[in-house]
């Protein structure tokens, strides 16, 4: 599902501007901006922090280029130091809560069971275009339980692999499953019942099951 | 192996990612075809991670990167040898 990264441009460019030749770091992370926004407006709940979160992460990267082993994808080191970036303000502005993070974990019981349905018809991504959908959307994955919303915006929306989901996050390639896992259910059960609305009318894009 | 509902929703995520054995994907898809609430929420499921990951549902505001670009320029050029 991920995008196959261009490792040999990044590292060409690395090597580059660790020589000198600045410029070229807007090049470097300009494929990485919208996970290093979206990973930090998840855990920072709102978007002008998160955008300024985001500018001191792609500061903090250029500033520590020559650490980067390339060990792991360079966006997941990326992510990596946006996630430190974005929990250091947390814990700045106190708003680290007990339910926050790293407080919930994935031994934590809860009611996972999908809503209940006897049919589906298939919304098109067609529908999208009416703000109201995408807006359920969002809203839906914004009251997920944060752990579960780092996961299902690395996973489902910025299309990361779970291995590198895992490492961007920090957590093991089984908890990343286990929450996306959950993540969807609750979205399921959130978003099934309001989406049937959406669906088109018999007969367009209908189809029988 | 004759399974049930709970255990079909339990492997669900995994199922759509393609992240289960050959054994088991046969014993949900049995299943499947026999029920229609698991089937409907398979698909309900399924249609909601496409939709999640469509570009229109989180868009970064409007001029994020280059306010970014504009931010980091006095950076890379101070830092400059």
């Amino acid at each position: 599902m991920t995008k196959a990264p261009n490792a040999e441009f990044e590292a060409d460019c690395i090597r580059r501007i660790l020589a000198g030749e600045h410029q070229l770091f807007h090049e470097l992370i300009r494929p990485c901006e919208r996970a290093i926004y979206f990973l930090l407006l998840s855990i920072l709940h709102n978007e002008a922090d998160a955008e300024d979160a985001a500018q001191e992460t792609a500061i903090k990267v250029f500033r520590n280029l020559q650490l980067f082993r390339g060990e792991s994808q360079f966006k997941t080191w990326v992510l990596s130091i946006a996630r430190n970036e974005g929990l250091g303000r947390l814990r700045k502005s106190d708003r680290l809560r007990e339910d926050s993070l790293e407080a919930l974990t994935d031994e934590s019981s809860g009611d996972f069971t999908p809503a209940v349905l006897t049919s589906w018809r298939e919304i098109p991504a067609e529908a999208l275009e009416k703000k109201e959908l995408a807006g359920l959307l969002r809203e839906a994955i914004e009251g997920l339980p944060d752990i579960y919303r780092n996961a299902v915006m690395l996973r489902d929306i910025e299309e990361m692999d779970v291995n590198e989901t895992a490492a961007a996050l920090g957590i093991t390639e089984g908890s990343v499953k286990v929450r996306l896992h959950r993540a969807r259910a609750l979205l399921q059960r959130k978003l099934a019942h309001k989406l049937k609305s959406f669906a088109p009318k018999r007969g367009l894009f209908g189809r029988g099951r | 192996m004759r399974i049930d509902c709970e255990h079909v929703w339990e492997h669900i995520s995994a199922y759509i990612d393609g992240d289960v054995d050959a054994a088991l994907r046969a014993d949900i898809n049995k299943h499947l075809e026999t029920c229609e609430i698991c089937s409907a929420v398979l698909d309900s499921t399924r249609n909601v991670v496409v939709l999640v990951a469509d570009g229109r549902v989180f868009e970064l505001p409007a001029g994020f990167s280059d306010r970014l670009h504009k931010r980091l320029e006095p950076v890379l050029q101070s830092s400059e040898t």
